[in-house]
């Protein structure tokens, strides 16, 4: 049993979604909707070399881990973690900019 | 029937079946025990404590004959044993039936007695579940509640912890130390600034209790004794002095109406004892325990690539580490290290019944899959620790290449 209450701390909350998108389109989106963490990480890793160094790439993915899990494995592998959108039929877009 | 059954009871006495943790028969000579965490194997002291209760303290503890007033002896004997250790008087201790059920009197009897002052309730994003639903309830009852984030490591910063009490704060709660990740929390300086805007503070003492002396200035005190090898069964609320309660439950007599319910005397006595054994051998233990921990913490990133390993390097319980292996799904890990022999716990959201990530590490935005806590039982042997740490890299390496993780 886990608690399924609000435990995100406020400075962490997604931030309100912008009018128009911030910054550029990504090259590149990864379909990971219906797949289970680690299996978005994992199409991430695989896949980000795909894009140039500088430009963005886009997960999609509707397992809640992900929300966690993206902006960690962006700290660890130190890639830029851009923005969460929430997509209309559900799940979330992760932008990240590849960096080297 | 409480009497002629003892030798058959301990066919798993120490000298007759080979053991990997003291006390606790195993005959899977290749099984290593590493989830503390979770329970702690039955203590010596407790099997022989309960065994002796259950024959000389079985009988109803509020009645006024003989066997009764032995029953009741006992019981007032194991909350002096035990109010000793913790650092209380015994009349402020009260023995529930597991750390959950202290947890949710404490805090839901402690909100109830304050109703006038105000409603609204502080805990921590990384408190155990029972403070998380208590208080869950409270807000479902129309309470407040305000959550205080942790950093990367985990940890409470006290100022932050401060700043969220208000006029109508009726009580605040923290953990001693988090039960995933190990990191202990700022009680000290958190119960001073309790203390300084007149809020009473409810410590969960579950994971230190029995291991290290809780900081002074607390109001409310929850444990649980199958965490320090007493029996399953027996929690401790402990209510300071002069700290206003009331229960949230139908009134009752047992316990000094605090829990209600029939005394589990010889639960309470076992606990004692072990209590107290445990408490001596953790003066030793603890700094054993906590050097094979730091072995752990450094070999596991240097032999594995893409492991994390989280909670407060420095500030953490002695025995417990967890990390995080990237690409990985925890639950094939677990079952991994379970067919080779090992016992470990995990916060991955694939483990858990409900399929969310841990709020542990969800709130300190660290790699929630492919997550293990290993935390060490009193007793245990060092090659085991270092049998996990050969065999983890492989173990890794096999299930990335099963996932189709290319080799870093």
């Amino acid at each position: 049993m886990r608690f399924r209450g609000r435990t995100r701390r406020e400075s962490e909350a997604p931030p309100p979604e912008p009018a128009v998108p911030a910054g550029p389109p990504p090259v590149l989106v990864i379909d990971a909707l219906g797949r289970k963490c680690p299996i978005p990480i994992i199409m991430l890793a695989e896949r980000i070399r795909e894009v140039p160094v500088g430009q963005i790439v886009a997960v999609l993915a509707d397992d809640a881990a992900a929300r966690t899990d993206v902006p960690a494995w962006c700290r660890m592998k130190s890639q830029d973690f851009v923005r969460e959108e929430t997509l209309p039929h559900g799940g979330w877009g992760f932008h990240i900019r590849r960096t080297y | 029937m409480f009497g002629g059954h003892i030798s058959a009871r301990v066919p798993g006495t120490p000298s007759r079946v080979p053991v990997s943790v003291h006390g606790v028969a195993d005959t899977d000579l290749a099984g290593a025990y590493f989830d503390a965490a979770s329970t702690e194997p039955l203590h010596p002291a407790a099997r022989a404590a309960l065994l002796g209760a259950l024959d000389g303290a079985w009988a109803d503890p509020a009645r006024l004959y003989g066997a009764a007033r032995a029953a009741r002896m006992q019981l007032d004997q194991a909350r002096a044993r035990v109010a000793a250790v913790l650092g209380a008087r015994a009349d402020e201790v009260a023995f529930t039936t597991s750390g959950t059920q202290a947890v949710h009197l404490a805090l839901l009897g402690g909100a109830r007695a304050r109703r006038r002052t105000g409603r609204h309730l502080v805990v921590s994003a990384v408190e155990h579940s029972s403070v998380l639903h208590a208080a869950s309830l409270h807000e479902r009852d129309g309470g407040e509640v305000t959550v205080v984030g942790v950093d990367r490591g985990g940890r409470v910063d006290p100022a932050e912890f401060a700043a969220a009490l208000r006029p109508d704060t009726a009580l605040a709660c923290l953990q001693s130390a988090n039960h995933e990740v190990g990191t202990v929390q700022p009680v000290g300086e958190v119960a001073q600034a309790c203390r300084a805007a007149g809020v009473p503070l409810l410590v969960d003492a579950a994971q230190t209790a029995g291991r290290a002396d809780v900081p002074e200035g607390w109001s409310f005190l929850a444990a649980s004794a199958h965490k320090w090898g007493g029996p399953p069964g027996v929690g401790v609320l402990v209510i300071r002095k002069g700290t206003r309660w009331r229960s949230p439950l139908p009134e009752d007599e047992r316990e000094g109406r605090r829990v209600p319910g029939f005394e589990n005397v010889p639960g309470a006595v076992a606990a004692a004892a072990a209590l107290e054994a445990y408490r001596a051998e953790m003066a030793t233990e603890g700094p054993r325990l906590s050097a094979l921990v730091e072995r752990v913490r450094e070999r596991v990133p240097r032999d594995i690539p893409d492991v994390q390993v989280v909670g407060d390097p420095v500030r953490r319980l002695p025995h417990l580490v967890t990390f995080s292996c990237l690409y990985v799904e925890g639950e094939a890990l677990l079952t991994e290290l379970d067919r080779l022999g090992f016992a470990v716990s995990s916060g991955s959201s694939c483990t858990a019944d409900t399929l969310r990530p841990s709020h542990v590490l969800e709130a300190m935005g660290v790699i929630t899959h492919g997550n293990v806590r290993v935390s060490l039982p009193r007793g245990v042997r060092s090659a085991d620790v270092d049998r996990l740490l050969a065999v983890l890299p492989d173990a890794v390496a096999r299930l990335r290449r099963d996932a189709g993780v290319s080799p870093a």
